[in-house]
């Protein structure tokens, strides 16, 4: 609304100015006399029925705005959390591996499209392991997990700075179980956001 | 035998016959009266004699003040005749415990300890007692026994400790973030161990008697994790993850600085060291042939070789590894058909046995006898710490709980380390 105002008054009403102040004060009673000055009059009048036409415009299309706004922030947040659910979907591991499996590749590119597209975006990857392993050897395996998965988004052009690595072993089972199902489940990476996560865009 | 953890329900005597009992080194028969105990000979080189231990009234009263002349007068021929090589008096004489050990053989005494014990309420009571069978083993047998030691473990992503018969077990981690790999300075009076902290693994030094604790310099920085101390106490060597994977490095504790890199794995790592009792060795696990394996290094990272042999592509593999405090062997586990088990290396000819095949067993830890070893075992259905004796494959649980590894049994513990705050 302001921003209208502002750009009618220097650019139209620059003229008006200038007449403004060659009619002085009483610009209704010297309107029969068709001289410069009730030309200019005239011309005010018809430049205010412009402003108001133009003001009343201005506010319906600042009142479509807000709402094309409140309706955009909405989706921007349904996208920020689809985005950010994006990001922390999880890569696993082949018993005692730390290779990206093939079929982990699609979600680990999803983040690098993630992160170009949102570069203020930092993130953590913590490397996991299942019960099997040694208890200390699996802080180097959970390590290697977390570096391997940080070497694919680097390598896909994301900044190293912006991905620290974490290992937690086997200390942080996702699933308690002893079995297959649980072990696979725990030989993981997970991902989470350290700062710029606020307003995730979609890649 | 089951330990009574309850300071009162346990007297000196029990305490004693259970220390030579855990020893290994005794057979113990009690006798039909009951109030003696028979030790015979476990057929080790060491104690080819049997022993025999007699108990008079050990709560005081009436065996009191001639306790000890009583003791003077045992029928030597009638334990000769039992078969017994020692007998073991354990008397109080007012505010003094008496513990007399005859030599049946020899019909007279071997020798008299006397010792003022704390109150069997005080903290210190129980590891007073642990000294005084010690020295009844020592005097027996000539060797230094392990009753006054105790073992530190995690349970909970909590640091423990216990004593090795499996009493009086305390909390000593002091926080509550999640703490792993505690290992013992060679003085027993500091332990070092990692704590997670902000996605790093940060080492710590405590003191046990005051749990005053200190991080250690440049930690904080990485997943620094197993530390080690040099036997002179001097140096930590442990191991730090980066992005170029895990490798070994060492610091200066008395200076608190210091940082030395040992070993630059680049596609292999390297971790969870060693030192042999001179300290001019570091044994390490590294992945450099694809599974870990267990390799050793002079203690600069020069030198750098397998220890413990493998076949490529059958053997599992291999972690943990501790050096006994003789210096003769490195224990360590190796995972055999899907299961873990722990493995003796022997370091002059450089063979390796296996140990255990019950269950999985996991994470060894000498006992300062170097014929002990402390380790986790899922046998009994459960994890849980037992002990066994290398040399009779005697095997116990060290206590009857669930979910306790990674334990580091202590060096001998004198007064002045095992005192408490």
């Amino acid at each position: 609304m302001k921003s209208v105002s502002l750009f009618l008054a220097l650019g139209l009403g620059a003229a008006i100015v200038v007449a403004s102040s060659c009619g002085g004060k009483k610009p209704a009673q010297t309107a029969p006399t068709p001289n410069a000055d009730s030309a200019a009059a005239a011309d005010k009048a018809r430049q205010d029925s412009i402003d108001a036409a133009n003001a009343a415009a201005a506010a319906e299309a600042e009142r479509l705005r807000r709402q094309r706004e409140a309706d955009s922030l909405a989706a921007l947040s349904a996208a920020a959390g689809e985005v950010r659910n994006m990001l922390a979907s999880m890569i696993h591991f082949d018993l005692d591996k730390s290779n990206i499996r093939s079929d982990d590749m699609g979600a680990l590119d999803q983040k690098v499209a993630i992160l170009q597209a949102n570069p203020d975006l930092r993130i953590r990857i913590g490397g996991h392991c299942d019960e099997r392993g040694s208890d200390e050897y699996n802080l180097a395996l959970g390590n290697r997990r977390a570096q391997s998965a940080k070497q694919y988004l680097v390598s896909h052009g994301i900044d190293a700075g912006r991905i620290e690595t974490q290992s937690w072993g086997e200390e942080k089972p996702l699933v308690d179980g002893h079995d297959e199902s649980a072990w696979s489940q725990n030989r993981r990476a997970e991902f989470e956001v350290v700062s710029g996560g606020d307003n995730l865009r979609r890649p | 035998m089951l330990p009574r953890t309850g300071m009162g329900l346990d007297s000196v005597r029990a305490i004693v016959g259970r220390d030579l009992d855990f020893s290994d080194r005794f057979e113990i028969i009690t006798l039909p009266a009951g109030d003696s105990i028979r030790l015979a000979g476990t057929g080790t080189p060491s104690s080819t004699r049997s022993s025999s231990t007699r108990r008079s009234g050990g709560t005081g009263g009436a065996g009191g003040a001639g306790g000890a002349q009583s003791t003077t007068a045992l029928n030597y021929p009638l334990y000769q005749a039992l078969g017994a090589d020692f007998a073991l008096d354990v008397t109080a004489a007012g505010d003094t415990t008496v513990l007399t050990l005859h030599d049946i053989a020899a019909s007279g005494i071997r020798r008299t300890v006397r010792a003022q014990l704390p109150k069997s309420g005080d903290p210190s009571f129980r590891m007073a007692v642990h000294r005084l069978a010690d020295q009844a083993l020592q005097a027996a047998l000539g060797a230094p026994g392990i009753a006054a030691t105790r073992v530190l473990f995690v349970r909970d992503g909590k640091v423990y400790r216990i004593d090795e018969d499996g009493a009086d077990q305390q909390l000593v981690s002091s926080t509550d973030r999640q703490a792993m790999s505690p290992a013992w300075g060679a003085d027993g009076r500091h332990f070092a161990y990692m704590e997670f902290q902000a996605g790093k693994g940060w080492l710590y030094l405590q003191e046990m008697a005051t749990g005053k604790r200190t991080a250690m310099s440049t930690t904080g920085t990485a997943l620094d994790f197993t530390p080690a101390f040099s036997p002179d106490g001097q140096t930590l060597a442990f191991s730090r993850a980066t992005e170029d994977g895990t490798d070994l490095y060492t610091i200066n504790v008395k200076n608190n600085c210091c940082l030395r890199r040992l070993t630059v794995g680049r596609f292999s790592d390297n971790l969870s060291p060693t030192f042999s009792p001179d300290g001019q060795r570091i044994a390490f696990v590294s992945t450099r042939p694809g599974l870990p394996q267990i390799y050793v290094m002079a203690a600069d990272g020069t030198d750098q070789q397998l220890f413990a042999p493998f076949d490529y592509g059958v053997t599992g593999a291999s972690n943990a590894p501790e050096w006994s405090p003789d210096g003769q062997s490195v224990a360590f586990h190796r995972d055999v058909a899907g299961t873990l088990q722990v493995f003796v290396l022997d370091v002059r000819t450089r063979t390796v046995r296996q140990l255990t095949s019950v269950g999985r067993n996991e994470d060894p830890t000498w006992a300062p006898d170097s014929r002990h070893l402390a380790f986790v075992s899922d046998r009994s259905g459960y994890r849980q710490l037992w002990i066994i004796d290398l040399e009779t494959g005697r095997i116990r649980p060290l206590l009857q709980q669930s979910g306790e590894r990674l334990p580091a049994w202590s060096p001998r513990l004198s007064e002045a380390s095992s005192s408490n705050p």
